[in-house]
C-alpha cells in the first residue's frame, strides 16, 4: 500500500495518536505522518474533522477518520491479515471494547484528576482512585492474558493499544506527582506488561519520553492557569 | 440448541431500549429482568460490578455492558438482519456518530433541559448547533442505516423517544420541520415502525419522570 494512501494527521504527545501509530506499526502499513499544530489549527485538520477538530484523523484513499478507537477498530478491518488486533470471538470482542470504554471514560480522568491536584490531601485521594482503577485493570489483564505477556495473548491486541499508549502520561504523572503510579507492590501483572509493551518494536519511538510530556503537560497547566486568570 | 437471553433493563432508559429493539429486529427470545435502580438486585451487581447499569444483556450466563458495545455483541452473535454495515469506512461512520451522540448530542441537550432560564439561549445554540450536524447525516436517507433501521438509528433513537418529552416540558420545540425536515421525517418513520413502536415506554409516565428530575435541577439555591 503506497503510503501516500495512509496519512495521519497527529501530534506526538498524544496517547490517542500513539495508538493509531502502534496499529499501524503492528499491520506493517506504511503511512505519512502529518504532524499538526494544535494550537493553530490546519485547514486539513478542519476539513478532515469538522465535528471535533482534533488528532489523530487517519486519511485512507482521501477518506478521514476520526475518534481513535473507532480508527484503531478500521485499521484491523480493512487492514484484516495477521496480526489481528481484535479477538475473534464475539464475546471477547465485546469484553476488550468494554474495557476500552472503561479506561477513556471513567480510568483516565482519574489519571488526570491526581496530575492535577493541588493539595496533599486530594491528591491522596486522587491517587487512591486511580489505584483502584488500575486493581480492575490488572484482573482484566490477568483474565485476558491467560499467562501470555499481552491483553491480547502472545501478541499486542486492541487493549494492549488502547492503555499501553497511556503510558507516556502515565510515567510523567509519576514525575510530575512524586507518586508511584505502576506500583509492584500493588499491580505487579500490569508492571510486566507495561515494560513488554513500550520495549515492543511496534512501539519503538512513537511514544515520547516521559521528561518530554512532564515538561509538555507543565506548560499546558501554565498556559491554562494564564488563560483563566487573563480572563478573570 | 437452545440459548439463554436475559435483558437487565429499566422501564424508561433510552440505553437499555437499544437492546429491546436489537432483540426485536433480530427475533431473539429473551427474558426481561426490570431493575428499580433505587433498590439494585444482587444479580444485577453481579453482571455488572463496575458500573451497577443498566442495560446488561446476559448470554448463557456470561454478561455484557455497555449498550453501544451490546449492540454489537448482538450483531456480530446473530449474524441475520445485520444492524451495522458491511463496509469498514461505512461502518466507522456509524460509530463515529453514535459516539457524537453519546458524548456531544445528549448533553447539549440535557444542559438546555436542566438550564435556568438565564442560561437557556447559549446552552440552545449548542444543542441546535449539534443537531444540526445530525440532520446533515440523514440527507437522501429515510433511516441512517438506509432503506432499514440498523445500528446508529437505534443509537439515536432516544432523539426520537425524549426530545418531544423534554420540548413539552420546556414549552421549547427543538426538531421543528423547517429547521430539520430530515430529522423530524426520520423521528416519524422510526416511531412508526412496528418493531419500534411496540415497544414505545408510556408517555405519561416519562412526563412526569422528567419533569420530577428538572425539578430538582432547577431547584432554588440554598439562600446566602
Amino acid at each position: 500500500m503506497a503510503a501516500s494512501d495512509v496519512k495521519l494527521l497527529g501530534a506526538r504527545p498524544s496517547p490517542f495518536v500513539n495508538r493509531v501509530q502502534v496499529a499501524l506499526n503492528l499491520k506493517s502499513i506504511d503511512y505519512e505522518f502529518i504532524p499538526q499544530n494544535l494550537a493553530d489549527k490546519s485547514e486539513l485538520l478542519l476539513k478532515s474533522n469538522p465535528v471535533h477538530k482534533k488528532v489523530p484523523v487517519l486519511i485512507h484513499g482521501g477518506q478521514p477518520i476520526s475518534e481513535s478507537l473507532v480508527i484503531v477498530q478500521y485499521v484491523d478491518e480493512v487492514w484484516s491479515g495477521p496480526p489481528s488486533l481484535l479477538p475473534a470471538d464475539p464475546y471477547d470482542r465485546a469484553t476488550v471494547r468494554f474495557w476500552a470504554a472503561y479506561i477513556d471514560e471513567k480510568w483516565s480522568p482519574l489519571v488526570r484528576n491526581l496530575i492535577n491536584a493541588t493539595d496533599e490531601q486530594s491528591k491522596a485521594a486522587a491517587a487512591e482512585k486511580v489505584f483502584e482503577g488500575l486493581k480492575l485493570l490488572e484482573d482484566a489483564f490477568v483474565n485476558s492474558s491467560k499467562g501470555k505477556g499481552f491483553f491480547g495473548g502472545e501478541k499486542l491486541g486492541f487493549l494492549d493499544v488502547v492503555l499501553g499508549c497511556y503510558l507516556g502520561w502515565v510515567r510523567a504523572g509519576e514525575i510530575i506527582t512524586g507518586l508511584k503510579i505502576l506500583d509492584e507492590t500493588k499491580t505487579a501483572a500490569l508492571v510486566g506488561w507495561a515494560e513488554r509493551f513500550t520495549s515492543n518494536k511496534a512501539v519503538d519511538g512513537v511514544i515520547p519520553e516521559p521528561e518530554e510530556l512532564a515538561n509538555f503537560m507543565k506548560m499546558q497547566a501554565r498556559a491554562a492557569a494564564a488563560a483563566d486568570a487573563s480572563s478573570k | 440448541m437452545a440459548e439463554e437471553v436475559k435483558l437487565f433493563r429499566t422501564w424508561s432508559s433510552p440505553y437499555a431500549l437499544r437492546i429491546v429493539w436489537a432483540l426485536k429486529l433480530k427475533g431473539i427470545e429473551y427474558e426481561t429482568i426490570f431493575e428499580d435502580l433505587t433498590n439494585k438486585s444482587p444479580s444485577l451487581l453481579q453482571y455488572n460490578p463496575i458500573h451497577g447499569k443498566v442495560p446488561v444483556l446476559v448470554h448463557d450466563g456470561k454478561p455484557v455492558c455497555e449498550s453501544l458495545v451490546i449492540l454489537e455483541y448482538v450483531d456480530e452473535t446473530w449474524k441475520h438482519n445485520p444492524l451495522l454495515p458491511q463496509d469498514p469506512y461505512e461502518k466507522s461512520m456509524a460509530r463515529f456518530w453514535a459516539n457524537f451522540g453519546d458524548d456531544k448530542l445528549m448533553k447539549s441537550i440535557w444542559q438546555l433541559f436542566i438550564a435556568h432560564e438565564k442560561d437557556q439561549d447559549v446552552a440552545a445554540v449548542a444543542a441546535l448547533e449539534n443537531l444540526k450536524l445530525v440532520e446533515e447525516q440523514l440527507k437522501g436517507k429515510k433511516f441512517f442505516h438506509g432503506e432499514t433501521i440498523g445500528y446508529l438509528d437505534l443509537a439515536f433513537g432516544w432523539i426520537a423517544n425524549i426530545v418531544s418529552i423534554l420540548e413539552e416540558i420546556m414549552s421549547l420545540k427543538l426538531v421543528d420541520g423547517e429547521r430539520f425536515p430530515h430529522l423530524s421525517s426520520w423521528i416519524q418513520h422510526f416511531m412508526d415502525a412496528p418493531v419500534i413502536r411496540d415497544c414505545w415506554p408510556p408517555r405519561d409516565k416519562m412526563i412526569i419522570k422528567f419533569q420530577v428530575m428538572r425539578e430538582n435541577y432547577l431547584a432554588p439555591a440554598t439562600p446566602k
